[in-house]
């Protein structure tokens, strides 16, 4: 058998996909389906008075679909259940893109002629757009204080680590929302055979979908089968919002009787689904003269938007991370999510942690210029190593891979780099490092509790199924999951396939989210292979076969073999939801950046001209996937910090156009030297730990460095666009 | 109105509105879905064809205006280069070899140009080759992958 695991064949989906032979959701046309639009909400916060259909339009080829269509509950299950799937007459309206009601017709263009002939009656409230307004409290939102959630972590004695300090460095760091911009817009095809409902659509989650619909339907669990279509990028875009827009076809589907295909225009998809949430991070470090950090006192504050969604995780995860890789003694971090009458943000790479990394980066590299040390041997001095207690109090017992990062980092950049493209009297130079470490897998004890699973299968063919329901949103899931599988099972990955996820044939392995894909999905897609190889070995004595025989066992055995596994933590894993403390994540990865910036002192535009990134994965099951994890991520957090920006005004999107909404082609991309650092984890598949989000992190600090060493700008907040600079320089903002 | 669109070597009569966009026409008349629509205004390049040889964005272009020049899409790369039989170009397998292709949505439009590119200059620099997809975005690769792929299929290539 040949070697599986750290090689790079083709992926299994390469060709259909370079042939344009895959099929996305808007690829495929059932027979008589319908073209569905969805009618928003034109104002911030309102009572919804009305839903008036023009008298003179002609509606006799259109379904419309309104609140009093829903049959069961109108909300959108996750975990709360505050937003409506379509707000009802009497309700309330919470943000400008909220759905309102539903309308399909023929022709794409009926229905869009359809939807401009409904007419929202509304009442005006107060709105809330600002993270200032929101705490203020004087319009509420949620609650009392607009507070959707609030935690906090508390380790040592800050007093007492502050009054040690000789020296505090203390900086406020804002980010701004960004889209994914996933270039395949979100869409879904929903249809009703008799009572069950079906979905095939563009979605990280089916079992987030088929939850949902069973909130909205009430039906039984095999009455709803939720497939994926091949996906076109997600990045946590097609993570919750998939949810709505199944809802909203399906809606659609079972009053007209015909399927409905719901495909977002761009400008619909940039204003309405969710994005990163804006941040604010108050970061004080109390430091000793030798370069010792003794405290942090940091606050964090998102804006969730208008409902609650998943910025519970999101803040969980921020402030998880807000205080770095750094042994710090003394530690209080305190995170807030408040509500706003912005469209919902969500989940997007990083979900989080970006934005307190950006923070914490600003800072280190603040302190390690006050203290006049090397910004290398600075993290050094402070970073964690094996053995020592997180903010959370726990202890990195195994997989720390700080120094082998940073070292990796100090090598590459020892090398001669790809030559300069910036040039000319006008160009200042600058140099900026982050360094940072993202949890894998779901928080605390959310593993526990989700108990995902995958079934390998010997199927008729005599070839392996691998059957879970972690989609390939181009991340290579496909790819990774059959060279594991094929090492469990000891055959060839040309033997092995891997399902097209659908809830009525695969087991609800979790979401794919979280960098937990590969590490926690595929740990139990490795499980699984041992064991059905194990069954199938046994089956071919018991019947005198030939063990090698695939065909002929399948063939021979009444019932399908297979093998299904439900992933557990690794023993020892200690979380207390109520302290928020004790072991955050089984396993950290660890990353370091070092960017190379030249600023045009006239333009004030920045040309990326080095990024050197070193991530530490565990292991490459296939380093040319990984490497391409690595440089996707990397530069989508380039882009955040240096293009990307989402401008609201009075709650609602201006830059909704791909035109307006930048994000980096090949130009402004530098080439990028990613490297895998691979320092294994024992309850990972062959080692590998997730590598999916931890790109994202950390070159936003390292691009605020570099631009401030470049220009002696404090660059406190992303994205830092040449009009940000200049407003920097004109408020004297030196660092 | 009616119309014959030469699409991939063939011959192909369509009845469209004046104002029907190429793409629409590829994708739902003639059932070419290979041709992807990322935006609609012509900044994604995900619905790059290959007019008379050329790069455009079948988005922004009327179909009556196709009609008359030689149309390439994505399902027709690969016999218009010579590689039939192979089912795609060298550009292509290197593509996928080289891990230039994750989601996909932009691949085809991603394949269209660069095999225009290397049409025109068959050994391209880095530079020449971030210039000529610099129209065509894509999301998921930060574009070092698909350069390595683009300069691995160049004449005499290696990434």
């Amino acid at each position: 058998m040949t070697q599986a695991i750290g090689v790079s064949p083709p992926r299994v989906d390469g060709l259909a996909k370079v042939t344009g032979a895959a099929l996305y959701v808007d690829d495929l046309q059932p027979t008589g389906c319908l073209f569905g639009r969805t009618v928003r909400s034109t104002v911030p916060h309102a009572r919804l008075d009305a839903i008036e259909l023009d008298p003179d339009f002609d509606w006799s080829q259109v379904t419309v679909v309104t609140a009093a269509d829903i049959p069961g509950k109108n909300y959108v299950a996750l975990i709360s259940e505050d937003q409506p799937a379509l707000v009802p007459v009497g309700g309330t309206i919470r943000h400008v893109e909220e759905a309102v009601a539903l309308v399909a017709a023929p022709t794409k263009a009926l229905a869009e002629e359809a939807r401009r002939h409904v007419r929202l009656v509304t009442s005006a409230l107060p709105p809330v757009f600002s993270l200032d307004e929101a705490i203020a409290a004087e319009v509420k939102l949620h609650g009392q204080d607009n507070v959707f959630k609030r935690f906090e972590i508390n380790k040592g004695d800050l007093a007492k680590g502050f009054a040690e300090a000789e020296l505090v460095v203390e900086g406020t760091y804002q980010t701004g929302a960004q889209e994914q911009m996933y270039i395949e817009p979100q869409g879904v095809i929903g249809s009703w055979e008799g009572d069950t409902v079906r979905v095939m659509g563009s979605l990280q989650c089916p079992y987030y979908v088929h939850k949902a619909l069973k909130g909205l339907y009430g039906l039984a669990d095999e009455h709803m089968i939720v497939t994926q279509a091949v996906t076109g990028g997600g990045f946590g875009g097609k993570e919750e919002y998939p949810s709505m827009i199944s809802i909203h076809a399906t809606l659609l589907a079972r009053k007209a009787g015909a399927p409905v295909k719901l495909v977002y225009e761009r400008d619909e998809d940039v204003a309405a689904t969710t994005k990163r949430h804006p941040a604010r991070v108050h970061h004080k470090l109390g430091l000793m003269r030798d370069g010792t950090i003794v405290a942090a006192e940091i606050d964090v504050q998102i804006d969730g938007g208008a409902y609650a969604t998943l910025s519970e995780v999101v803040l969980s995860r921020a402030i998880l991370h807000a205080s770095g890789p750094y042994r710090i003694p003394h530690v209080k971090i305190v995170g807030r999510a408040l509500a706003t009458n912005h469209p919902p943000h969500g989940a997007f790479r990083g979900f989080g942690a970006p934005q307190t990394t950006f923070a914490y980066e600003r800072q280190i590299a603040k302190a390690a210029r006050a203290l006049g040390m090397d910004p290398f041997a600075f993290r050094r001095h402070n970073m964690y190593r094996l053995g020592d207690v997180t903010a959370t109090g726990q202890t990195l017992r195994e997989s720390v891979a700080t120094e082998e990062v940073l070292s990796a980092v100090e090598a590459a950049h020892a090398r001669p780099g790809p030559p300069l493209r910036a040039s000319g009297p006008s160009i200042k130079r600058g140099r900026g490092l982050a360094f940072y470490f993202h949890g894998a897998g779901f928080t605390g004890s959310g593993e526990e509790r989700l108990k995902g699973q995958a079934t390998l299968a010997l199927c008729r063919d005599g070839r392996f199924e691998v059957r879970s329901s972690s989609t390939d949103i181009g991340q290579g899931a496909q790819t990774t999951f059959g060279q594991i599988a094929a090492m469990g099972l000891e055959v060839e990955p040309s033997q092995v396939r891997v399902a097209q996820p659908s809830t009525d044939l695969v087991p609800d392995s979790g979401p794919t989210v979280a960098s937990r894909t590969c590490m926690v999905v595929g740990h139990v897609v490795g499980q699984a292979g041992v064991k059905l190889r194990a069954e199938v070995r046994a089956y071919a004595q018991a019947h005198d076969l030939d063990p090698e025989d695939f065909a002929a066992i399948a063939a021979h055995s009444p019932q399908e073999l297979q093998a299904t596994v439900t992933y557990r933590p690794p023993p020892g894993i200690v979380w207390d939801d109520k302290t928020y403390s004790g072991d955050a994540y089984p396993v950290f990865g660890w990353a370091a950046c070092l960017v190379e910036v030249a600023v045009d002192t006239d333009t004030l535009e920045v040309t990326v001209e080095r990024c050197i990134h070193a991530v530490d994965i565990g292991k490459a099951i296939h380093p040319r996937i990984v490497q391409g994890q690595i440089e996707g991520g990397t530069l989508q957090a380039l882009g955040w910090a240096l293009w990307e920006s989402v401008i609201y005004d009075q709650g609602r999107v201006l830059n909704q156009r791909m035109t307006n909404s930048i994000i980096p082609t090949a130009i402004e991309a530098p080439e990028l030297e990613a490297l895998l650092v691979e320092v294994p984890y024992s309850h990972g598949p062959h080692g590998a730990k997730g590598v999916g989000e931890i790109p994202m992190d950390g070159p936003g600090a390292a691009v605020a460095n570099a631009i401030e060493d470049a220009l002696g700008l404090a660059t406190d907040e992303l994205p830092l666009l040449p009009e940000t600079l200049e407003r920097l320089g004109r408020a004297g903002g030196a660092a | 109105m009616k119309i014959e669109l030469k699409v991939n070597g063939a011959v192909r009569p369509v009845d469209v509105s004046p104002v029907a966009r190429l793409l629409d026409v590829l994708r739902e008349d003639l059932g070419l879905t290979g041709s992807k629509e990322g935006c609609g205004e012509g900044e994604c390049g995900a619905c790059t064809v290959l007019i008379d040889g050329r790069p455009v964005n079948s988005c922004l272009v009327p179909a009556a205006q196709a009609a008359g020049h030689e149309l390439t899409t994505i399902e027709g790369l690969a016999g218009r280069c010579g590689y039939a039989k192979e089912g795609a170009t060298p550009l292509q397998m290197a593509l996928v070899e080289w891990g230039g292709t994750q989601c996909g949505i932009c691949t085809p439009g991603i394949a269209v140009c660069a095999q225009a590119l290397l049409s025109e200059e068959p050994a391209p620099s880095r530079e020449r080759i971030r210039e000529a997809l610099a129209g065509n975005l894509c999301r998921c690769t930060g574009y070092q992958l698909i350069v390595d792929a683009v300069a691995a299929a160049a004449e005499g290539g290696q990434a």
